[in-house]
């Protein structure tokens, strides 16, 4: 177990140090620097003019479709790897196991693509 | 490390749908909308050919699979009934789609998913495969629902359906989490083990299983989880619902009973209650609150929620009786509601559907052998005596009166008084009110067919249904003894 | 030992206090953001008890996948949040009291809560020390051979999510133009180009 945890350590200490320097960062400018606020500084930038519309704008439901597709690759890929490190030891059975479980996605892939959803016009 | 022996032969209906669905899919995808009959076909094909393996799979309890899975008599009973529910709700929905636009190849894959899914939850023998069936089952019905994506209500109902029923996923898998808490283990012969050796039930394991209920209550849409089901059935379109109404039903009553006796058979009386309430609520809200409505679908859904409460009569009731009763309620109530509803999907004025009770008017002097049908079905649901649905009524209440659950039974059979209400109510607008406009005379030979051997199996179950008690009662026996074998 | 102790309890404060930000913020996007706050927070926690795997998977997975579809299912949705909130203190009593209920319960189940030896012993596929195996390679051992039913139910369950998400979102939109790769590729010189001798100060 503390093995394991003492690997981790660099990745904590890093994220202490950037912690740290972050808030470092904005304390000394809070601290240092001459505040002058003014609503212009706030407003958005868009090429020097007054902005069009607002930031918040629908998007299209295309951008859904192709994000809840790479969750579910994404997903199929995340149970690649604990078979990947222990194909050794399930041998044949574990690799025809995940044999199966990739054609069925990827049928699910053919499907996808024959119905056009991956393209982008 | 050695290979674990899987019994893969077990699960052969479930490979067969799944393999079914999958090559339906390539065979749509590569032929197109116009392939949709073709692929409902094929799917009927399916199910049929699930059938057979199921009714030829050796009798006897067998678990494979890390004992997640499990087939015994039980499970044929209500696999055999599934596969048949389905079947009907596929073959109902061929007209439908192709009139409305909803014809799409995806249609019948995905009621075939959903089968396997039911399939799944009929086996389950552990809770995670009980969420997996479950979970496969609802994604698979919540595209349905919301199947005409263009249509606002259906939508809707999609919607509702989906956030509703992730809450209680939710509340599922939190019940679950308790239970394996508790108990140290998700198997559900190994947790009626661990039980039967403590002398109390911990705590923690209750709250556990009182999520699970509200859970497992969600799914078969008993009060107070049954806020959906209105909304979702009056959206949804009409094959649709005719499909939740009768398939899902079974197979989440199926496996509310199996997630009840088997794990926790040593603790009756602290689930029971539960069940008690849930009956007795289902029961009074299904006969008052349908008295009102005047959407035949919303009409049938609050009929629904009243039946779910009579066969949970029987899962209070316990014991082979109990559960002999709600096997033989289940085979009733899906030929019942198949036949209601492809009466509903006959009323067409002028090309479009209407679902107002008031459209009925007069469907005795119209369409007089279409109005002998529906009086038929609506007798049957009151539970006037030569007809199924009295039978169904009678084996529930009289198992709970052996169980001595005497107030369940009396609110049953006045619950019941009252839903004659409604039931007879249509039947007086058919016969003896002023014609509404005539609906469409051609039916179809599909939905006649429906028509006619629904209609058949109430009317004459009376003299036949020895096989059917039969083989509930071996169904019952298996699944009472299973945990203890 | 102190170290990690302290750990825990900055990473379970971090998230217990994201937490409750995603469900006070004003700003929808806001919320996303702390819920990814609220999910690299429980990946560190994950790390503590030696569960690498669902450590990554949750930074993988929800950080990097589901949360960029919340992101997007934010900016779809064209509503007026402020609008939408103003039920919110309508529903606040029944809504707080449904908390408490559930509350009090946890309270409860924690009360009667004690780790039985017996329990733990009888787990259907225990997992061996992390000294002698790190917690993916025990993952692995079981998931595809002992667990397959539930491995390949999960396969088909993506599947139906695949076809559900197509099903209700995918339009086929007319009078654009779509790539055609093959078209494209099998295109002749002689179908597109044409030579003209062109005499000089006439013009084509």
């Amino acid at each position: 177990m503390d093995g394991l945890l003492r690997e981790y350590l660099p990745i904590l200490m890093f994220l202490g140090v950037a912690i740290a320097i972050a808030a470092a960062m904005l304390v000394a400018s809070l601290v240092a620097a001459r505040q002058r606020p003014d609503p212009e500084k706030l407003s958005a930038y868009e090429c020097g003019f007054e902005a069009f519309g607002d930031a918040r704008r629908q998007f299209d439901v295309r951008f859904y479709l192709v994000a809840i597709l790479f969750i579910i690759f994404d997903l199929e890929v995340a149970f690649l790897f604990p078979w990947a490190i222990t194909l050794a030891d399930t041998g044949a059975y574990g690799f025809w196991s995940m044999m199966v479980f990739l054609a069925v996605l990827t049928l699910g892939f053919v499907y996808e693509w024959k119905m056009g959803a991956l393209e982008w016009e | 490390m050695a290979q674990p022996s899987h019994d893969f032969a077990l699960a052969a209906p479930e490979m067969v749908l799944a393999a079914a669905a999958m090559l339906l899919l390539m065979f749509g995808a590569f032929r197109g909308n116009q392939a949709t009959r073709v692929v409902a076909w094929g799917a009927l094909a399916a199910l049929a050919i699930a059938l057979v393996l199921v009714l030829q799979a050796p009798a006897g309890r067998a678990v494979s699979f890390a004992d997640m899975f499990v087939v015994d008599g039980f499970a044929h009973f209500a696999k055999a009934l599934v596969l048949l529910a389905a079947a009907l709700g596929i073959v109902m929905s061929l007209g439908f789609i192709r009139r409305e636009g909803m014809e799409r190849f995806e249609y019948p894959v995905l009621l075939l998913l959903a089968t396997l899914g039911m399939l799944m939850m009929v086996s389950a023998n552990d809770l995670l495969a009980l969420y997996l069936g479950i979970e496969l089952q609802s994604l698979a019905l919540y595209v349905v629902a919301a199947f005409q994506r263009d249509n606002l209500r259906a939508s809707e109902a999609g919607l509702k359906y989906f956030v509703l029923g992730a809450v209680a996923s939710g509340m599922l898998l939190y019940g679950c989490s308790l239970i394996y808490g508790f108990t140290g283990t998700t198997g559900f012969d190994a947790i009626a083990a661990t039980l039967k050796a403590q002398p109390e039930p911990p705590l923690g394991l209750i709250v556990g299983i009182v999520f699970l209920t509200a859970g497992l209550a969600f799914k078969v849409s008993a009060v107070p989880f049954h806020m959906w089901t209105p909304d979702v059935y009056e959206g949804a379109p009409t094959p649709v619902t005719a499909f939740f109404a009768i398939a899902p039903k079974v197979a989440a009553l199926a496996l509310f009973c199996r997630a009840m006796l088997t794990p926790f058979a040593a603790i009756v009386a602290d689930w029971q209650q539960i069940v008690v309430f849930l009956a007795i609520a289902s029961m009074l809200l299904g006969a008052f609150a349908a008295i009102g409505q005047n959407n035949i679908k919303r009409l049938m859904a609050y009929s629904s929620i009243g039946h779910v409460g009579y066969a949970l009569i029987g899962l209070a009731a316990g014991g082979a009786g109990g559960i002999q009763a709600i096997l033989i309620y289940l085979a009733i109530y899906v030929a019942m509601n198949a036949g209601t509803f492809a009466c509903i999907l006959c009323m067409r004025v002028r090309g479009d559907m209407v679902e107002g009770v008031g459209d009925l008017a007069g469907l005795g002097r119209n369409q007089p052998l279409l109005a002998l049908a529906l009086a038929i079905f609506m007798f049957s649901m009151a539970g006037v005596p030569p007809l199924a649905g009295f039978f169904g009524k009678f084996y529930v209440f009289v198992a709970a009166i052996e169980a001595k659950l005497y107030v369940l039974a009396v609110i049953g059979v006045l619950a019941s008084a009252v839903g004659a209400y409604y039931y007879l109510r249509i039947v007086k607008l058919m016969y003896f009110d002023e014609p509404a406009e005539a609906f469409e005379r051609r039916v179809g030979g599909e939905m006649a067919a429906v028509l006619v051997v629904t209609a058949l199996f109430v009317v004459v179950f009376a003299l036949f249904a020895a096989p059917i008690l039969d083989g509930a009662g071996t169904a019952a026996q298996a699944l009472v003894a299973g945990g203890k074998g | 030992m102190v170290l990690q102790g302290l750990v825990f309890y900055v990473f379970a404060f971090i998230t217990v206090a994201a937490g409750c930000m995603v469900v006070a913020a004003r700003n929808p996007v806001h919320s996303v953001l702390f819920l990814i706050l609220a999910f690299f927070t429980s990946a560190g926690l994950f790390v503590l008890i030696g569960a690498e795997f669902l450590a990554m998977i949750l930074v993988i997975v929800y950080v990097g996948a589901v949360a960029v579809l919340f992101l997007f299912v934010v900016m779809m949705l064209d509503i007026n949040f402020v609008e939408l909130r103003e039920g919110f203190l309508q529903y606040l009593p029944i809504g707080a009291l449904i908390g408490l209920i559930l509350l009090i319960e946890l309270l409860l189940v924690l009360g009667g809560m004690r780790l039985t030896p017996e329990l733990t012993r009888q787990t259907a596929a225990p997992i061996a020390a992390l000294a002698a195996e790190s917690n993916t390679h025990a993952l692995g051992q079981v998931l595809y051979t002992r667990y397959i039913y539930l491995f390949q139910a999960a396969g088909m369950l993506l599947l139906v999510a695949m076809i559900g998400a197509i099903v209700l979102t995918l339009r086929s939109r007319e009078g654009v133009r779509r790539q055609a790769i093959a078209r494209q590729v099998g295109r002749r010189r002689e179908e597109a180009v044409e030579l003209k001798q062109v005499q000089p100060g006439q013009g084509v």
